[in-house]
This record gives structure tokens, sequence and C-alpha cells, in this order.
């Protein structure tokens, strides 16, 4: 729980800080994949959501939010990103993503960078990003480390849940990495085994010829026990098969795909197999070889053949932050008009950036949507969040309010008129 | 002499014809001139000509139909005709000839076709493997004389992506940021053709790609030699376009007086070119203090800066962009990727608009181009939460004929007014909302994209025989 002196937003006269308020009158969009409900009301108390939907009962003396016209929303979780590590992709000096001169693979775990200050948390914020699944990219292993799963609020506490999942990049990635796609593969089945006997419990007989230190094996015990989800970065069919198969050998790993780019191609396996995936929404270039077959079309049909997915700005550009992710979303509702196209209809779409992302590391019992029990964040949209027009008018994380100001906000506020008044623009804040 | 060989340039272009005036004696019967007998000043001229011929069409008139014709206006239930690749009439009532395919837009929007100025397609192609990377002569900070055309691969997959989902129907190839000069741009119609001179788009200009900032001091930076600081960038150009002050006195003095023609080089032709005005600069630059300064170089050596690329900070300077006649072109919402990108905000547009200011977007990127559409939505949709309310068929001149404009080629394409290219989109509802894409694109009159047929839909040789062939992108 945060409890912050915050920003009043623009929407709310008097700072909400009751452990209980509804908002009421909005169109509701839950996240868990439902179509938006007209006229809903929501329930927050201590930071968790009571209820939402039509029908649902004000609590007595609590503080009612009139969101008429507008639209009630779960906060937008962020598929796979590096907030908070880098304070600019090409701002070397900040970046905390891989780590190419570290000993340390499996091992690193990237909720110790993160830095809740970072701009680009702030912009991400004010545009209903709520949740972010963070990883590190991997360095000099196919092995990146354990991604944290944090929220956007504007406190100094922002780690989620920490050691959230494995990152592991094999196919084209991978093969940079080590030399080659079966060079990775050894890498991975020596390192799983070189957990085993860590999990086993036995001596630490790390044999000569095995490059895993004893830290990154035992951060690859909860991996094979199947408690940390292991995402792995494949786009081309035949890894994606490669992939599933590791599932004989380590029944109990929790898979989950990134990328998948040519997921479509053998859409009923990934079904079959219950691995999820977080995809590219519009990769439809072939990029590289290994993603000849992309499509915008992939999410719509991965989720016809019954493949859970939700996206994320992988493969393509993520210059414009996590906050264009609701724009991928709606156009995988547009191209659903497009003839030969698959789509998905509204609350799929939504779903892939709010409960979808959630469910794939096994967190949608806490975050992600507007269903009880989850925390508690909303957002406010004056329309359709999904439609480009739209920006959020009110954001809570955790049910407390938060500031929808950035350094973008100050910096537009400044230069609406560029030229200089009677003191250099230095002085105008 | 060289304003006669211009003249004589726009006359061949009108009548259709590929041939161009190449850097090379001309003949007496070509041009009467006492002076026929000498060699072109070399930077008039060019020797791969385009051979683009526009596809057959149909008369078309689309009717019921929400119109943004590029240059503000804005027709609702209108009728938009072409025929013979030409735009014939438009209105709220326009009669359909005989034989003419009449489509009812009723739901549907035409517009333009969307112009880029900045991609990378054919040159940065798509599978990008090292073997395609042509994008950036990265082994001199000045290499003025490289083409773009020469480097475009024509089997880009990324050209459909853009037509099929972007409506993208010209767009400019540059070469890439790595340097301070890193040679011309290549304009082309988003046609397919199995050589980049046929994709050229007839008689456009040359652009000019200069960049300054980040880019070349790391790349020579990191080489060990200049430029490595933003000072190193501005002395090497500076030091550069005084050789081509020389160059082009050399070669004006030749053509003033004769005597032995001066001896050519290639990257000095097209520094000459801009100093002419023939060659329009397109000059990557971020910070607002980097534009002035190259403002001011520009004015000492000559030249005009016609746009300013990824002008991320261009909102702080938008005074000086309108006084100084040079546009901005930008992203919508990119921003904090890097250090002189850190200050970019999403009202920029609106705020050069406001002000005035030449404005348009551009996306540098094989996955933006297929949605400039919608860039252009996000950022009037800023604009107009910070107080600057711009019509939708004001802002699509940021998608059109703006970027014509800055191309050099307004007069031809870039909006729907009767005589020019017929180079169209229709839209399967309003093209500024997430939830519409192109439903047809005809280019020159041509019917080259079209959502319901799946001939329709080009596939590139690359894409031939691999796993989704032919496959909606």
């Amino acid at each position: 729980m945060k409890r912050l002196l915050l920003c009043a937003t623009a929407l709310i006269a008097n700072p909400v800080f009751a452990d209980t308020f509804a908002i009421t009158g909005g169109t509701v969009a839950v996240g868990d994949g439902s179509q938006p409900i007209p006229n809903g009301t929501v329930v927050v108390r201590d930071g968790r959501v009571v209820a939402a939907g039509a029908n649902v009962a004000v609590p007595a003396g609590a503080p009612v939010i009139d969101a008429s016209g507008k639209w009630v929303a779960a906060g937008i979780v962020a598929g796979f990103t590096s907030e908070g590590i880098v304070d600019g992709e090409g701002i070397d000096e900040t970046y905390d993503g891989a780590a190419g001169k570290s000993v340390f693979n499996a091992a690193i775990d990237v909720s110790a960078a993160i830095n809740p200050t970072n701009q680009s948390i702030a912009v991400d914020r004010a545009w209903g990003v709520t949740r972010a699944l963070v990883s590190p990219e991997a360095g000099n292993s196919i092995f990146a480390g354990q991604g944290a799963v944090i929220d956007l609020g504007a406190d100094d506490m922002p780690v989620t849940k920490a050691r959230a999942f494995q990152y592991a990049e094999l196919g084209e990635d991978g093969a940079g990495k080590v030399g080659s796609r079966p060079a990775a593969y050894v890498m991975l089945h020596d390192a799983l085994a070189q957990a085993r006997e860590v999990a086993r419990g036995g001596d630490w007989g790390r044999s000569k010829d095995s490059l895993i230190t004893r830290t990154d094996a035992a951060a690859l015990v909860p991996v094979i026990d199947g408690r940390m989800p292991l995402v792995v970065h494949v786009e081309r069919a035949s890894d994606i098969l490669q992939v599933l198969s590791l599932k004989l050998a380590y029944p109990s790993l929790k898979l989950v795909l990134l990328g998948a780019s040519e997921g479509w191609l053998v859409a009923p396996k990934i079904a079959a197999a219950h691995v999820p995936v977080i995809a590219a929404a519009l990769g439809d270039l072939p990029g590289a070889f290994e993603r000849t077959a992309a499509t915008e079309s992939n999410v719509g049909r991965l989720e016809k053949a019954g493949v859970a997915v939700a996206i994320s700005t992988i493969d393509v550009s993520t210059e414009g932050g996590q906050r264009n992710l609701r724009q991928y979303a709606g156009n995988l509702v547009g191209i659903a008009r497009v003839p030969g196209m698959s789509g998905l209809d509204w609350g799929a779409a939504f779903a892939t950036v709010t409960s979808g992302p959630a469910a794939v590391i096994g967190m949608d019992g806490e975050i992600g949507s507007l269903r009880p029990g989850r925390r508690a964040d909303v957002v406010i949209w004056d329309g359709d969040p999904l439609e480009l027009a739209s920006a959020p008018v009110a954001v809570w994380i955790d049910g407390v309010a938060q500031p929808l100001t950035s350094r973008q906000t100050r910096l537009r506020d400044r230069y609406l008129t560029p030229q200089e008044g009677a003191l250099p623009k230095a002085y105008e804040r | 002499m060289s304003n006669k060989l211009a003249v004589l340039a726009a006359a061949i272009l009108l009548a259709g014809c590929a041939t161009q005036p190449g850097a090379r004696p001309r003949s007496g019967s070509s041009t009467a001139s006492a002076k026929s007998d000498r060699v072109a000043e070399p930077w008039t001229g060019d020797p791969f000509p385009s051979t683009y011929r526009a596809y057959p069409g149909v008369p078309t008139l689309i009717t019921n139909v929400t119109i943004y014709d590029g240059e503000g206006g804005r027709i609702d239930g209108g009728s938009v005709l072409f025929a013979d690749g030409k735009i014939a009439a438009l209105g709220r009532s326009v009669a359909a000839p005989a034989g003419a395919a009449v489509i009812d837009g009723t739901g549907k929007w035409v517009t333009p076709g969307v112009i880029d100025v900045h991609s990378h397609l054919g040159v940065y192609a798509s599978p990008s493997v090292k073997a395609l990377s042509d994008g950036n002569e990265m082994t001199n900070p000045t290499t003025p004389e490289v083409w773009a055309e020469h480097s475009v691969w024509p089997q880009d997959p990324g050209f459909s992506r853009a037509l099929a989902n972007g409506g993208v129907t010209t767009l400019q190839i540059l070469p890439g940021s790595g340097n301070l000069m890193g040679g011309r741009s290549v304009v082309l119609k988003n046609v397919y053709a199995r050589t980049t001179q046929g994709m050229k788009f007839p008689g456009a200009p040359y652009g000019f790609k200069m960049a300054c900032g980040e880019n070349p001091k790391r790349v020579y930076g990191g080489k060990g030699r200049a430029p490595s600081t933003r000072m190193g960038n501005i002395a090497v150009d500076r030091a550069t376009w005084q050789q081509a002050v020389e160059y082009k006195r050399r070669w004006d003095k030749y053509e003033k007086d004769g005597g032995d023609p001066p001896g050519r080089d290639l990257g000095m032709d097209t520094l000459a070119g801009v100093i002419d005005g023939k060659i329009l600069v397109h000059n990557h630059c971020y910070r607002a203090d980097e534009m002035a300064n190259v403002i001011d170089m520009a004015k000492e050596f000559g030249y005009h800066v016609t746009a300013f690329h990824h002008a991320v900070e261009a909102y702080k300077v938008a005074d000086l962009l309108k006084a100084n006649d040079v546009c901005g072109v930008v992203w919508a919402d990119w921003y904090g990727f890097k250090m002189e990108a850190y200050d970019g905000i999403p009202e920029n547009l609106a705020i050069l608009q406001k002000t005035g200011t030449c404005a348009m977007i551009h996306s540098d990127d094989e996955n933006g181009i297929q949605r400039l559409n919608q860039e252009v939505a996000k950022a009037q949709a800023a604009g107009r939460r910070a107080g600057i309310v711009i019509p939708d068929e004001i802002a699509w001149e940021w998608l059109s004929f703006n970027p014509a404009k800055a191309l050099g080629i307004s007069d031809r394409t870039g909006s729907l007014k009767p005589g020019k290219m017929a180079d169209v989109v229709l839209w399967n509802g309003n093209p500024l909302s997430v939830y519409t894409r192109p439903d047809k694109v005809w280019i020159d009159g041509a019917l080259l994209y079209d959502a319901h047929d799946p001939k329709r839909r080009p596939v590139s040789d690359f894409e031939l025989g691999q796993p989704g062939e032919g496959d909606v992108k």
C-alpha cells in the first residue's frame, strides 16, 4: 500500500485519499476480456477493487466520482519493457539492461535497478500505464536474468514483485550470443541440468566444463520447479516447437513465449501446450529471416486457436513509450474489419494490455483488471482508451490518485509560446 | 545556362518523357544557345533518369464520401472523380462519365495518398541483415557523392506494407545519419518495379541529407577522427561548404567565360547543386540550438535548409524556423530514446502549426510508415488538449501537401486538385481513428491495393516461396 501525498487530478476537486470511493456513470472496461459496460460503477476500498460493473451498489458514505461520458478502465500493464532501468536507449551511461561484462547472468535481478523517478515512468503513468513487466536483456549469455513487475506510481516503492520471471534468448538472438541455435540449446540444457543438481541439494559439484556459476544455477531452481515462469524469446515456427519440447525434459517448466511472430503457423501446438504468448501486436515485416511469416493477424489467429495472448512493443518501435500499447491494441480491433485479417474484439484487445500480460506471469489474480480483489489500478479516460484522440483524466495506482504531470507537460507549458518574454525561458516554471 | 536547362527539364517533364538533361555536351539542336558546345554545370543533370510509368487505370468516381483534399479543404458527402491518371473533379456532386467505375463511399473517407518525407525503405531493407544494410556510407564524415538510389533494393517487402496499411503513395528515401553529409536522396512512387529507376518519381528534385548532433560525432569520434564533438561537426561542415563555394565559382566562371571546363568532383556537384537551389537540404537535427547553428551556417555559404527532420525540439524555436522558411519534420510522440531526443513532447506538431511554421509528420521507420495517419491523429489530439484546435482537414496537410512541398513536388501530388496525379486513398472509416485502414489505394489512377482483392496485394520477389507469402500483412 502506498500512502504518499500526491497532486489532485483535474477531475477531482477534492483529492480522494479515502479508503473507500466509487466511480459512477462511466463506461467500465474491466480488462478481463469482457466487453465494455455502459453506465457502470467501480468501487475501491483499501487500495483494492471491491466491484466493477453494472448494478454495483455504492457503499454508504463513500465519496463518489462522476465519470459520466467517460470511460473507467483497468490500468494498462506494459507487457515487456525496460521501464525504469534506462533513461534513454541511446544514453548508455544510464543503461541497466544487458550486462555484457558480468560473470553472472540468470542470477541478475533487475528489480535492484528500478528508478521510480525515471522520466518515462511519469510520462507513461499519465497515459494510463500503471504496471509493467521489466526485464533485463541478455548480455553474454542466453540468460538475461530475472525480471520484475513494477508499478508506475509516484512514490519510492516501485517493485510489485521482484524475480517474477526468468528471461532467455533463443532463436536468432540466442544464437548470436553463443554462436548458433544448437549451441544455445546446449547452454540451456547444461544450465538447467546444473540447476537440477542444486535443487537435489547434493554437493555443488559443478563440473569443470560447465560455464554456469553456482549463483546462476541457484537462480534457475525455481524455473525448473515451475515456481518462476521462463520467458523465452523466439520468433520462428521451428524455434517455437523446439521450445515447447523443453517440457518433455522439464515438465514443470512454466514457459512463456515472447515474440513468436510465426506463432500462427503452429498455433494449435502452442495452445495444446498451454503456453501463453507475449507478441508484437503489429509486427508484419520479415525483419529477420526468422520472421518471414510475420503478419498483423498473428495475435488474432493465436487467440482463435485458444492461446492466451498479451502484446508488447517488442519488434516495433518503442520511441513513443509504453503509452502506445493502447494504439497497438486498437489496431487489433481495426484489422478485424479488413477482409482476410484476424483481429480481436474490443474486450479481447484491451485484455492484451491489461490482464493478458498479468496472466502470462501468473499475476492476474493480483493486477491487470478491475475484477474484485485486484489492486485498484484505475484510469478514467475522456473517451475509448484504445482510440487515438483519448487521454486519461485521472489515474489511481493501488487506489492512490496519481499526478498526470511530467517533464513533457512542463516543457509543453513553457513553450506553448516559443518566444522569450521579459526573462529567459529558464525563469518560467 | 542553368536556368535554360531548368526550363528544358520542366518541358520534358510535362511531356511525360523519361529523358532528362544529362551532364554531357548538349547538341545544338537541343539548345540553340551560343554556349551549347559547353559542358553543362554538372549538378543540373540526372544520369539515372526515372523510367517510372503509370499503370493503367479506369475512370473512377467515388461518391457519398468524406473528402479531405490535402490543402485544408473538406467536403462531406462529396464525390471525387479521377481519370487518365489525374484528378478530374471533386465536389458535392460530380457526374460520372460513361464507363466510369462508381464506388459508393458511404461511411468512408477519401484523402490524397500519404507522403513520407523520411524513409529508409530499400536502403535499410527487410530482412535487416548485413548484406542489405546499404543506408549509410560511414567511411567518411562527408559523402555528398553517394546517391541513395544506388542502394535502394526495390524488392524491400516494406514498400507493400506502407502501401497497404499506411496508404503511402510517395516517399523520400534518404541515406542515413552517421555522416554530416550523407548524400543524395531519391523520391519514389510507391509502386514496385524491377529497378529503382522504375520507382523514381519523375522529375522530383534531389534532396540532400545532412545530419547534425550526436550521430556523426559518435560514429567518427568512435573511429578516433574528426568530428568527435558538435563543434567538430560544424567545423567539418564549414570547411566542406567552402570547397563547394569555390567549386561552384569555377564552374560559373566557365559558364560565363568559356575555356576548359573545370575538373569534375562528384561530391562537389551535389553541394553546388544545393547552393544553386536545385537540390533540397533535408537536415537531421534534433536540438533547438543546433538548428539555429545550421541556419546561420546555411546563410554563411548561401544555401537554404528546406527542412529539419527529427526536429524534436522544433517547438522551442518555431518562430526561428518560420522566420527562415524552414519546415519542421517531426514524429508525433517519439522522445527520450537518446539525449538529443530527451525533450520531445507530443504537442510539437501543433505548436509548429500554431506559429504558422511549415510542419509535417515523418516516419524514419519501416513500422511507423504504416501508421502515419495515426501519428497525426495523436499529434492533433495532443494539440487539442493544449488548446490548439486543428481541424482534421488541416491536420491532413501534415500527411500529404506539406511533405509534397518539402520535396518540391506539390505542383504534381499531395492534394486532390484537378490536374494533379490521382494518388488517392479510400479509407474504410475516419482515417484519424485507430480502427481505420485503407480500403483501396490508387497511384496515378491505377488501383494498386484493394483490401477486398488478394490479387491487388503486392508480393515482393523476396517473399515468393517463403512462409507467409501473399498473406494479409
